[in-house]
């Protein structure tokens, strides 16, 4: 296997762990871990919010700078010191969950086939927010900012752009002038306005992108950056003094680390160091992707990037237009077309280019229900590597197979989900699917209906669905409130949804054991499960 | 139906402690562990400017049969080469060589200013510094030098420029 393979899968395991372990606390919906890019949002949010009122309140010279900004926490402290630490600390965050949802797509696989354009434009973004976070610290003139502003150009200095050394602007007090703090500003404010068009560009190809968290994450983590707002609020150093060097500075490790790394290695090093680094991830999409030669158990816990199942087909014959497939597209893959036959009538149209090939289409489609009469079960939209028809015959055969004399149970799971293949015995038949999302909830029926006692259906937990939204959509479905949904004469006591990722087995196996219980309990169930052991 | 577990109060007390957490890895990291650029007993010199130097070679008067040759518009009498002449600058600390930069002229024509930037670090206290600048390639010396004595406070910055106005290099 390639060495980069083996390490991200290591590194993955790893990680899921830590997502795991979050799990206990925060629940699966709430954990932080699966929703840095919308904290990332938020983070960006309160930037702007706070940034709007530091501006207004900044004397933009280069006399007045620090004189508003040091005031405005003094004298001030209870709003404007407050929204300037959340400014500060804002950006910290923004930083640190830009970096781990970096990580975390990478060790995903997310960043070939149809998620190359998200990938490929978020990397800018990584540039966009240190020069908006750096160019933040010149602003408020102070020592640390004097640092900051002559480090950073000593580094541009670094390349052979420039004519005359931009350090040459920080030589003196007479050199800082206040059509130098323009540019400052230009620096700190332009650059979040490409950074929101950055961001715009990321999410064009998902649809529903969460641009906030959950409100309760969102409010936990505001909460927590104010306590630490007021337990250490961010100061001034000292006025700005070119005719000294600053001392001993309180440096912002998370925004600032580039100053020191240039003092320790040479800013040559770290311009070759950045841009090796940003190259490499802009490359990464295109870079060959050697897949597996065999599917290793577990495989699914592993998504190997570049490896993508043929993209969803549209059946002009049963496609009826109801837009359902549609409005489920987690990628925006799914456009309405006029029918080709059908006079006033929509079609599905498929873009290949961002479909996913996670199948939740196929799940949406009203003409994926199993109780349809015909001999081979066709739907409006299908996966040519699985199409629903197959998973009809499949569940026949998975039923008729079953110990009639024990209680029978279906396991519908995932591929990128905890692996249901365990779960097999001669009273369980399993089926793992592209994505629980592709379980159109008439299925469920169609099991109960054809002699199953009860249905398990696993799905990847809160919003960690390998497609973003299979899970939202499959609870949905089920629970009623989304269509296709589930009818309501399905006895629900016999039906359990259980979310589990790659590695948490045993909470199948635990929730399969108390739906077998809940079965038995039941006094319908149980007397039905006996009269099919006597006869 | 649904198979979720609830969060308890070990749930709630465990998100209290990680955003706890979260908050003092922001608050650390933003301000720890503290930095400093230049050891408490330095000073620093800044040696730069920015300058144009000599043409490298002279004026030359066009003759009248050369001008003829030429469109209306373009008949200067003089033809003057535009490369400058690069800069070669010299640091001498207490009698020793600290520094020996050649700076080029920019431009791909060699026709602009020659930049330099340098910084010295070196102990706070009385030094004795020697500046030698050249920037015409038909000498052969030092078209300005400066000597001087400076004494520096721990931290200090000491700028030598050079500016042609105020008499060649400057110690600021």
């Amino acid at each position: 296997m390639h060495p980069a393979r083996t390490l991200r899968l290591a590194s993955l395991g790893a990680y899921r762990r830590l997502e795991h372990a979050f799990d206990r606390p925060f629940g699966a919906a709430l954990n932080p871990w699966r929703h840095l890019g919308a904290l990332g949002f938020l983070m960006f949010w309160l930037l702007a919010v706070s940034g709007i009122y530091l501006y207004a309140v900044l004397d933009t010279s280069a006399d007045g700078a620090y004189r508003s900004i040091d005031e405005l926490s003094r004298r001030q402290w209870w709003l404007g010191g407050v929204l300037r630490s959340l400014h500060r600390y804002a950006a910290d965050g923004f930083v640190l969950v830009m970096a781990a949802h970096l990580l975390r797509e990478w060790l995903f696989g997310h960043y070939t086939a149809f998620r190359h354009f998200s990938w490929w434009t978020g990397v800018p973004l990584l540039a966009f927010a240190f020069v908006c976070a750096i160019g933040g610290f010149w602003l408020n003139w102070d020592q640390l900012g004097q640092f900051s502003a002559q480090a950073t150009a000593e580094w541009i200095d670094a390349l052979p752009l420039l004519a005359a050394p931009l350090t040459r602007n920080f030589l003196n007090v007479a050199a800082v002038s206040d059509r130098l703090f323009s540019l400052f500003v230009f620096v700190h404010i332009g650059v979040p306005l490409l950074l929101v068009f950055g961001l715009w560009f990321h999410i064009q190809r998902i649809s529903r992108a969460a641009v906030f968290p959950p409100p309760a994450l969102a409010l936990g983590t505001l909460a927590s950056l104010l306590a630490l707002t007021l337990a250490a609020p961010v100061m001034s150093h000292a006025p700005a003094d070119l005719s000294i060097e600053p001392g001993t500075l309180a440096l912002d490790w998370i925004l600032l680390f580039v100053h020191p790394l240039g003092d320790a290695v040479g800013h040559g090093v770290v311009w070759a160091l950045l841009g090796t680094v940003l190259v490499w991830l802009l490359l990464l999409p295109w870079l060959p992707q050697r897949a597996p030669k065999t599917a290793a158990p577990g495989a699914a816990s592993a998504p190997h990037p570049g490896v993508q199942a043929p993209v969803a087909v549209v059946d002009p014959a049963n496609c009826n237009g109801c837009r359902r497939c549609f409005d489920d597209c987690p990628y925006a893959a799914v456009t309405m077309v006029p029918h080709p036959d059908k006079r006033l009538r929509q079609m599905a149209r498929v873009d290949a280019d961002l479909c996913a090939s996670c199948g939740i289409c196929v799940g949406a489609c009203p003409s994926s229900t199993p109780f349809r009469s015909a001999a081979e079960l066709a739907t409006g939209i299908d996966m040519p590597s699985a199409p629903i028809g197959q998973l009809r015959r499949r569940l026949q055969r998975g039923l008729a197979a079953l110990d009639p004399k024990a209680l029978r149970l279906v396991v519908f799971g995932c591929d990128h989900g905890a692996q249901v293949a365990a779960l097999a015995a001669p009273d369980v038949a399993v089926f793992s699917l592209m994505c629980t999302g592709q379980l159109p909830p008439s299925f469920v029926e169609y099991a109960l209906h054809d002699g199953a006692d009860g249905v398990l259906v696993t799905a990847c937990p809160g919003t960690g669905c390998e497609f973003r939204l299979g899970q939202r959509w499959t609870a949905d479905r089920l629970a009623g409130r989304r269509e296709p949904h589930l009818r309501e004469r399905v006895p629900r006591e016999r039906l359990a949804v259980v979310c589990a990722d790659p590695g948490q087995e045993v909470q199948l196996k635990a929730a399969l054991r108390r739906l077998r219980q809940r079965i038995n309990a039941a006094p319908a169930a149980a007397a039905l499960a006996g009269e099919r052991a006597h006869g | 139906m649904a198979d979720t577990p609830t969060i308890g109060p070990l749930g709630w007390l465990g998100q209290l402690l990680l955003y706890g957490v979260f908050a003092v890895v922001v608050g650390v990291f933003s301000r720890w562990p503290a930095y400093r650029h230049l050891a408490p007993d330095q000073a620093l010199i800044k040696l730069s400017f920015n300058h144009q130097g000599k043409p490298v070679s002279e004026c030359q008067r066009v003759s009248a049969e050369e001008l003829a040759k030429l469109p209306p518009n373009m008949r200067a009498p003089l033809r003057c080469p535009r490369e400058r002449s690069p800069i070669t600058v010299e640091l001498d600390v207490d009698g020793a060589p600290a520094l020996r930069h050649v700076a080029q002229p920019s431009g791909l024509s060699r026709d602009g200013a020659s930049a330099v930037y340098h910084r010295l670090q070196l102990p706070a206290g009385t030094h004795q510094l020697a500046v030698r600048l050249k920037d015409d390639v038909h000498t052969s010396g030092f078209g300005f030098t400066r000597d001087a004595t400076v004494t520096l406070k721990p931290a200090q910055i000491l700028v030598i420029d050079f500016d042609p106005e105020k008499g060649g290099i400057t110690l600021q």
